[in-house]
């Protein structure tokens, strides 16, 4: 008698015990969440209210417009000149001209961003850990009871949301003033193509902002940190492509060439040192989702391409193309970023 | 007896062959000022990093309120509020966005903290300024919104970092009272690092001299006198006419004086005890006539400087 009583009052003990556990870690678990939102919250405000940002988002704004104009006035021309124009429209996909044509006067919507986009990372990243380091508040905001990673997390988080809201705003204006503008509606694939798009610019964008973020780790001065990730940027969308030109020169010279399984392999070979570049990766990939003409990123032999029909590729094939493309880009978007993690977790705190 | 609330067990931080802090142990009592006194680059810093789990050590255990730091810094950092010496906030916040923030990293609800941000601010004196941006703050200012600062998170035990390096005199003082306010009607323990002695000695109930990553001495200021200058522990100044051999003689066979040094008018006389009173009745009794008689306490500032004049002297050797 007294045994069971004994045993079951103690059973009736640690089930309470448990419940109070789980209770108190769902607890904490909460707390921590807003904890780490708190961070968000004033890293995305501080974005918002910092003159940089401020005239990085001006700049992308104005040349986003006026790439929409010299679009729309490019295509309004084209239509007049026909009689079906919604039957032209949807066979061309005339909507997603939108974003990659111009009359020459302004680069298209693809062009301006795949070329300030980076900066905007580089801008939102290269002084987030050294600027508070220098500032004095690292180690206050340290001496929290949060844990180390909430502030780098939260930092990448806020910028993250930041291009998030950007981009996929500028993205909606931009179809609806083409809808107003045109008088066309974007077909369900060609809104679909666009929502990638803007994805696929958030991603390209998380790398430099990741770039910038491991560079602010590694370098004490915010300058240094800065110039580092321009030179990159400078490298990867100038530089680079006319070194792989430079030495894809000898190994596609015809006379050193003597089959045409070589001339693939060596057409193919170049191409992927291209593919090294963040920056080629993107516009592989934009010019597949916003052209669905494109067939292939590769060398394709006449064989290959006899009995093809000729026509635009549907959505979940242009994806499937890319994919590697995407995937490539996320991975070193990732790496920055654990390296820039690890670096800063085993920091010491102290500035001298 | 309580048990400590901050414990260090032979803790040891070895930078590549150095050792910044060398076996220290040491324990604080709830309710104390404590100062740790030492020059640059003693490992001052590096002791408060690892109390607060923001660095690691080598070897040795570290405990704030029972709690390991080096295990479990998260909780460690919610009874403690450390207060850097390269102190910074956001400039382009005011002072109490500031402290609202501090706030909500330490998962205060809102309006509990608004009440504390503004009660802080009022005893900080800083509340005519709370909606200015701190970057318009001057530095005793900051100073002051840093302590504020650090009781945002209702702690037990605060740390202060150099707290009165680049301050004026008079701001100093203030910043001194109100941490002895502090410790007094909140019972909040005080951990305070300094290479200021008489700023320390102002306030602390405890001391300890940190040398090298060594803690050479600790105690009261008597205390720390007494084991410092086993000889002559009291120095006491008397100015009477006329100074004859005699009379000097006779002083210098009053048991536990050391040493009689003779300036002019007056003497200085170095003893192991207190033996004033006997002084003054041998020269009375002699027929000189006595000006005045004075103890001299021996400061932080003169134990730390003969101490370090004797290590030179050892090092000498």
């Amino acid at each position: 008698m007294e045994i069971s009583k004994i045993s079951s009052s103690v059973k009736r003990w640690f089930r309470t015990k448990e419940e109070n556990e789980t209770n108190t870690s769902k607890k904490n678990e909460s707390v921590g969440n807003r904890v780490f939102f708190a961070i968000v919250r004033k890293e995305f405000a501080d974005y918002l209210t910092s003159w940089r940002i401020i005239i990085l988002l001006a700049i992308i704004l104005l040349t986003c417009f006026g790439s929409l104009y010299t679009a729309v006035t490019t295509i309004k021309d084209a239509i007049e000149g026909s009689n079906d124009a919604e039957e032209i429209a949807k066979q061309s996909y005339l909507f997603l001209k939108l974003f990659t044509v111009s009359d020459g006067t302004l680069p298209s919507f693809v062009t301006f961003v795949g070329f300030l986009g980076p900066l905007l990372g580089i801008a939102l990243g290269f002084d987030a850990i050294n600027s508070e380091r220098n500032r004095g508040t690292l180690s206050r905001l340290l001496s929290q009871p949060i844990p180390r990673d909430y502030v780098i997390n939260g930092k990448f988080v806020a910028a993250l949301l930041l291009n998030l809201v950007l981009f996929y705003a500028l993205g909606l204006i931009f179809m609806a003033l083409g809808i107003l503008i045109i008088g066309i509606p974007p077909t369900f694939e060609e809104f679909f193509r666009i929502l990638f798009f803007l994805l696929l610019i958030i991603v390209y964008i998380a790398f430099w902002l990741n770039l910038g973020i491991l560079f602010s780790v590694v370098f004490r001065q915010a300058a240094t940190s800065a110039l580092s990730s321009i030179a990159i940027w400078l490298f990867f969308s100038v530089f680079y492509s006319m070194i792989i030109e430079l030495i894809s020169k000898p190994i596609l010279s015809s006379s050193s060439i003597t089959s045409v399984e070589q001339l693939i392999n060596r057409q193919e070979f170049v191409l992927n040192l291209m593919r090294l570049s963040p920056n080629y990766l993107f516009s592989e990939s934009t010019t597949t989702l916003l052209s669905p003409t494109v067939r292939s990123l590769g060398v394709l032999t006449v064989e290959q391409t006899t009995g093809a029909v000729a026509g635009p590729l549907p959505f979940g094939q242009s994806l499937l193309l890319i994919w590697p493309q995407i995937t490539g880009l996320i991975a070193v978007t990732m790496i920055c970023f654990t390296i820039a993690y690890i670096l800063f977790m085993r920091q010491e705190i102290r500035a001298h | 007896m309580p048990r400590p609330i901050i414990e260090l067990d032979k803790v040891t931080k070895k930078y590549d062959d150095q050792y910044a802090v060398d076996h220290l142990t040491l324990s604080i009592k709830k309710g104390e000022i404590f100062g740790l006194l030492g020059p640059n680059g003693a490992g001052k810093t590096t002791t408060i990093l690892m109390l607060l789990g923001l660095s690691e050590p080598t070897s040795g255990r570290v405990r704030v309120d029972g709690i390991d730091s080096t295990r479990n810094p998260i909780e460690v950092k919610k009874e403690v509020g450390y207060l850097p010496d390269d102190l910074g906030f956001y400039q382009h916040m005011t002072g109490f966005e500031n402290l609202m923030y501090t706030a909500a990293l330490n998962g205060i609800p809102e309006r509990i903290a608004k009440e504390r941000a503004k009660d802080l601010l009022e005893k900080v004196n800083l509340l005519d300024v709370a909606d200015k941006k701190t970057g318009k703050y001057s530095r005793g200012m900051r100073q002051r919104l840093g302590l504020a600062d650090v009781l945002m998170k209702d702690p037990k035990v605060i740390i202060l970092d150099e707290p009165t390096l680049g301050i004026d005199p008079e701001g100093v003082r203030e910043f001194l009272q109100l941490i002895r306010r502090l410790n007094v009607e909140e019972h909040i323990t005080v951990l305070l690092s300094s290479h200021h002695l008489h700023q320390v000695q102002q306030i602390c109930d405890r001391v300890g001299i940190f040398v090298n990553g060594k803690l050479l001495a600790e105690g009261t200021t008597e205390s720390l006198s007494k084991q410092l200058f086993l000889q002559d522990t009291y120095h006491i100044h008397v100015s009477a006419s006329p100074l004859s051999e005699e009379l000097v003689q006779k002083l210098e066979a009053i048991p536990n004086v050391n040493k009689v040094e003779i300036d002019q008018h007056s003497m200085n006389l170095y003893c192991k005890e207190d033996v004033s009173a006997t002084i003054s009745k041998v020269i009375v009794e002699s027929g000189a006539s006595l000006y005045g008689i004075r103890k001299k306490n021996y400061g932080l500032d003169e134990i730390y400087h003969r101490y370090f004049e004797g290590r030179e002297a050892d090092g000498n050797q």
